[in-house]
């Protein structure tokens, strides 16, 4: 958490006073990576602004983040791991559903693919290795956990993460303003709806 | 306005230029040409911009139909191009009479060839660039693979098509930008979780590019290396070339459609000026790493950018 709020700050500041010659920002759980172009910048002339950055983060103050809540449907072939889940940690479906929605998740960072966000901490009882044998597509709308992780996937893709529910929003959509529903550092809450909402509200959202 | 039409793909032909940077922090990645230097200079031999859209055509090449004249190059791998009857040449810009078509077929080269035409390949632009992501299906041509009878808009060019020169690229640099097969990496960010053994089988071996290759990265066959000391690592941002070792102990080399983060160790990165030579891989393409300091790599590059902006690079 600590190290989250760190990233933020540094990231926070970068955006505000960009370097130039910096050209791409990954943050991540308790690093960031910078990507610059070396024919403009040298290693040891950026390191020496970053550690410029570094000494001022402290006073960085950090906006109130947003909440934002996802609805998500838990039913059937939605959440085609969830029963396996519920079982590994002896506990029933609907424990597991109220365990996995009853948490406030922080956006640690957006990777992987547009719009993914690593969304944590899981509840402990909910804390669950990968898939051993990852699936080859897995639909868009997807809400998986792994270890201690939880997410929704923007895209139809391969994935490893086990499925416990599905949501009919749209994390990412290239004509939206707001192109990536969440951003770093967003409050992440899941709403558990029925199938009859989940048809409505993908109608609404197509 | 000039159009093209598409009558044969090809194998996987997308638009792309030079990609879009500054987007990490929503995981987008930058996308764009696998080979940069072969889209840079066939748009320099076109007299478009150097990060202008082209046409970016992989193993197997396309036909494509012009309506309208136009003045094209082609860069990368020699995909046996013909225009019309005869056989056209590569690296050097040519005109296109209307009503003529240009066949492309297998490479007797390397994986990709670029097709840069004057005015550049017109789509609607994602987060300021043309380049087509494929995974997420977003930018270049409606996001996806070009097909049979996709018609594609040829932009405005600042030149007028009267004043059109021949241009071709100097041989000797042709020669020095050759792709090259040993690829020359620095130290990656966990490259002290390998053991020294481990590093010696890695930079000793010699790895095989498997048909599981794709934009988003190059899974090799080879020496397996022993897993990193280290055991599971957190997720962090990954760059352009990043050598990953995965749980197998075979290396996954990150390539222009990459993830933006990842969790596997990292025993090398590919150094910039070697980028380019990552596009023209093919599968069952047999390469080494060597070590280089990271000094090394930036006198590279440096000297790279040099000859890629040298006024003896086009000739006229």
């Amino acid at each position: 958490m600590e190290s989250h709020e760190q990233v933020r700050r540094l990231l926070w500041l970068m955006e505000l006073e960009p370097i130039t010659g910096v050209r791409n920002l990954h943050p991540a759980y308790s690093s960031i990576l910078i990507k610059f172009d070396a024919t403009n910048l040298w290693h040891e002339e950026l390191e020496q602004i970053l550690r410029g950055y570094l000494e001022r983060m402290e006073k960085v103050a950090l906006t109130e983040p947003r909440l934002v809540e996802i609805p998500v449907c838990y039913d059937g072939e939605y959440g085609p791991d969830l029963k396996d889940v519920a079982e590994l940690h002896e506990i029933t479906t609907a424990q597991a559903i109220a365990l996995h929605s009853s948490t406030e998740y922080i956006v640690y960072f957006l990777g992987f693919a547009p719009g993914f966000a690593y969304l944590g901490e899981l509840p402990k009882a909910l804390v669950t290795p990968r898939l051993a044998m990852p699936r080859r597509s897995v639909p868009v709308g997807s809400v998986g956990i792994a270890g201690s992780q939880t997410g929704v996937y923007p895209i139809a893709t391969p994935g490893g993460w086990r499925l416990l529910g599905r949501t009919p929003l749209k994390m990412f959509q290239s004509a939206r303003a707001e192109m990536s529903l969440l951003s770093i550092g967003d409050r992440v809450r899941f709403v558990p709806i029925s199938r009859e909402q989940f048809s409505k509200l993908e109608l609404q959202n197509a | 306005m000039s159009l093209i039409e598409v009558r044969a793909p090809g194998l996987l032909t997308t638009v792309q230029d030079l990609g879009r940077e500054g987007f990490g922090t929503m995981g987008v990645s930058p996308s764009g040409a696998a080979d940069p230097i072969a889209l840079r200079i066939g748009n320099r031999l076109v007299g478009n911009s150097e990060g202008t859209a082209g046409l970016e055509m992989t193993l197997l090449g396309g036909t494509f139909f012009f309506r309208e004249p136009a003045v094209v190059a082609l860069t990368g791998s020699d995909f046996a191009p013909t225009l019309g009857a005869g056989p056209l040449e590569s690296w050097c810009s040519v005109e296109i009479p209307p009503g003529q078509t240009l066949q492309l077929g297998p490479t007797r080269g390397g994986a990709r060839c670029y097709l840069c035409v004057r005015g550049g390949i017109d789509v609607k632009l994602f987060l300021g660039s043309a380049s087509t992501h494929l995974l997420s299906g977003l930018g270049g041509f409606e996001g996806r693979l070009l097909r049979k009878g996709d018609v594609l808009k040829v932009g405005r060019a600042s030149e007028s098509f009267r004043t059109f020169r021949r241009r071709n690229l100097a041989r000797r640099a042709l020669e020095k930008l050759a792709p090259r097969k040993v690829l020359r990496v620095t130290a990656g960010p966990q490259s002290d979780w390998f053991s020294e053994e481990a590093q010696k089988k890695f930079y000793a071996g010699a790895y095989r590019v498997t048909e599981e290759s794709n934009r988003m990265g190059l899974r090799l066959e080879g020496t397996a290396i022993p897993s990193a000391a280290g055991g599971e690592m957190l997720s962090e941002g990954v760059s352009l070339g990043a050598v990953q070792i995965t749980a197998g102990g075979l290396p996954i080399i990150l390539f222009v459609e990459q993830q933006t983060t990842g969790g596997y160790p990292k025993i090398a990165n590919v150094i910039s000026a070697d980028l380019s030579s990552l596009g023209q891989l093919r599968p069952r393409d047999e390469i080494r790493f060597e070590l280089v300091e990271m000094e090394t790599a930036r006198a590279l590059l440096v000297e790279q950018e040099k000859l890629l902006a040298s006024k003896e690079l086009i000739l006229e």
